[in-house]
């Protein structure tokens, strides 16, 4: 492997993502541990502008570091206990199992295509505009029937929301 | 590689260095700059801070150390390095120390995609405006963290209501950016200042201006929205438990932040460089953009020493009752009348290299449909106004005096 920006960007992203995922589910702690999903979060980030995809990036910061992190916190406050929690998770050994089938399955669709001779074309050098992105998203040919049904759907639950939100004496 | 290496990389590679040493060295000269350049700006900016806010409230402001005061931040600074640093007992020690590193880092970072010359920028990214307000997004997060890690309560509290006060303005703010974005058909920065050749975009949508202006007061948390210190209620706010120099970048970031906002939007809405002999000489281009952000940045600080605090649920009220939606509703105004306006040929497809005179259409009808706005929006808010003014308890009691007269 070529060592250069790209490998140690790589590389560190990935100590960010793995770590601060290791560090979701080790912590005892509810508010450090929304701390790590951040980091985690940020390292997936991290990827996107390895994949030259920044627009993708600058929205996965702003949206799960800015809105949903944040949202987090709130909530991890409204908990009885947010530090020394005692309570153990003991289902241990169905965890195992899907966890263990899961990065099976990930593993085996990722590598079966490289022992294949398929080799995965690497991400191109050239960075999409967010133009490109835009257009590909309202295209008859591209992602407009995704977008749209997204939309209704995040409509909906806006709607739901605020239905359930509002006070019923007024 | 090439074209990653021009100027002082250049001029090393002519002289016999390693191609990429010289690169990186002529980066690193370049990171150095971008982010020295603030650091050092800030030890100014308080000074003029402190110096205005004095004026307006009838005293001299520091005077003692160095002329005029000068040498006062400095000798605070130094004051600060020598105090000690306490952390509280039962802290999240790491957290409590990483906040107002994240803070300072988070406006610092802003400066990254700044042009200040149509030539010497740090990065021009594709998603600039866009970076601009993904990197706000951590001083949010540095608050939050700052008040939990110090373990007091006056300091949660004091977060969570900075932290409220931030995410919703946040929102009226990004739907105010997305107007020059939309106007300039990029979020480049470099390129949205080229798109103001022919007209600035405060004249093509003042509304705009005007919403990104008062959340931005809001994003600093400048009065009247200066939630973030309520003495007589909170003691300090988030940040009551930091000592010495940690407390120091906290306020840094604050009085750093305000400048940044100053520039952001003379680059986003008063064509950044753009005025006479610009293309002359960087520096001429500088000295507009340095002129614009200033005397922005004077009215903010005017605006801050003038006007009360608000109480927190008028704040709130204020942004999701009336920048929110009017936010909204001028966004789809303006694209809606330039897509109109471009399909009949009336507007440019491209506002970059477009003229004084092939914007003249579009800015007379743009700035009426704004106008409309802005009447209608007075009308309102002057209704609202006496309606508060009616059922307020001097007035009703006035009225019974009258009565009983």
């Amino acid at each position: 492997m070529e060592l250069n920006a790209v490998t140690i960007g790589f590389v560190v992203f990935t100590i960010f993502t793995l770590g601060g995922g290791f560090g979701v589910v080790t912590t005892r702690n509810l508010f450090q541990g929304t701390i790590w999903l951040m980091l985690s979060l940020f390292g997936v980030a991290g990827y996107f502008v390895l994949l030259s995809a920044p627009f993708l990036a600058a929205v996965q910061v702003l949206v799960y570091i800015g809105a949903i992190a944040i949202l987090i916190t709130f909530a991890v406050m409204l908990t009885r206990s947010v530090t020394r929690i005692k309570a153990r998770y003991v289902r241990l050994v169905p965890s195992f199992i899907g966890s263990l089938a899961l990065f099976l399955v990930l593993l085996l669709g990722i590598t079966i295509p490289i022992f294949g001779g398929q080799l995965p074309e690497s991400a191109p050098e050239y960075v999409a505009t967010t133009r490109e992105l835009g257009a590909a998203l309202v295209d008859e040919n591209g992602y407009v029937v995704p977008f749209m049904l997204a939309s209704v759907l995040l409509t909906a639950a806006m709607i739901g929301a605020i239905f359930i939100a509002r006070d019923e004496t007024t | 590689m090439d074209e990653l290496c021009t100027g002082l990389c250049r001029l090393m590679v002519d002289s016999g260095a390693d191609a990429g040493l010289a690169q990186f060295l002529s980066l690193l000269v370049g990171v150095l700059l971008v982010s020295g350049v603030p650091l050092l700006t800030v030890i100014l900016l308080i000074w003029i801070e402190r110096k205005v806010a004095a004026r307006i409230q009838d005293r001299i402001g520091p005077n003692r150390v160095g002329p005029i005061g000068l040498m006062q931040t400095f000798a605070d600074l130094l004051k600060l390095l020598g105090k000690e640093d306490i952390t509280p007992t039962n802290a999240d020690r790491w957290l409590y120390n990483a906040a107002p590193l994240v803070s300072f880092a988070s406006v610092v970072l802003i400066w990254a995609v700044v042009p200040f010359t149509p030539f010497h920028y740090g990065v021009d990214l594709e998603i600039g405006a866009l970076f601009f307000v993904a990197i706000a997004s951590f001083g949010t997060l540095a608050i939050m963290v700052a008040g939990w890690a110090s373990n007091n309560k006056y300091a949660l509290l004091g977060a969570f209501r900075v932290v409220s006060l931030l995410v919703s303005y946040e929102v009226p703010l990004v739907f105010a950016l997305l107007v020059p974005v939309l106007l300039a058909g990029s979020m480049s920065m470099l390129d949205i200042v080229n798109a103001q050749t022919g007209m600035w975009f405060v004249v093509l949508s003042p509304l705009a201006f005007v919403i990104f202006y008062v959340s931005s007061q809001a994003e600093t948390g400048r009065a009247p929205f200066d939630l973030i210190e309520a003495e007589s209620e909170l003691v300090a706010g988030f940040n009551i438990e930091y000592s010495g120099m940690k407390f120091g970048m906290f306020f840094a970031a604050e009085f750093l932040h305000v400048f940044t906002n100053g520039i952001l939007m003379a680059l986003l809405f008063f064509g950044g460089w753009l005025g006479p002999l610009y293309y002359e000489s960087p520096l001429i281009a500088f000295a507009w953009l340095g002129l614009k952000g200033g005397i922005i940045y004077l009215t903010t600080l005017w605006l801050r020493n003038t006007v009360p605090r608000l109480r927190i649920d008028q704040i709130m009220a204020f942004n999701w009752k009336f920048l929110v939606p009017l936010s909204i509703a001028n966004l789809i105004f303006v694209s809606a009348a330039l897509k109109v306006m471009q399909e009949l040929g009336w507007a440019p497809r491209e506002m970059i290299g477009a003229s004084f005179v092939d914007l003249l259409p579009t800015t007379l009808i743009l700035l009426l449909i704004n106008g409309a706005m802005i009447i209608y929006l007075l009308g309102i808010l002057r209704k609202k106004g006496r309606e508060a003014r009616r059922e307020s308890p001097s007035t009703r009691a006035t009225l019974a005096q009258a009565a009983a007269d």
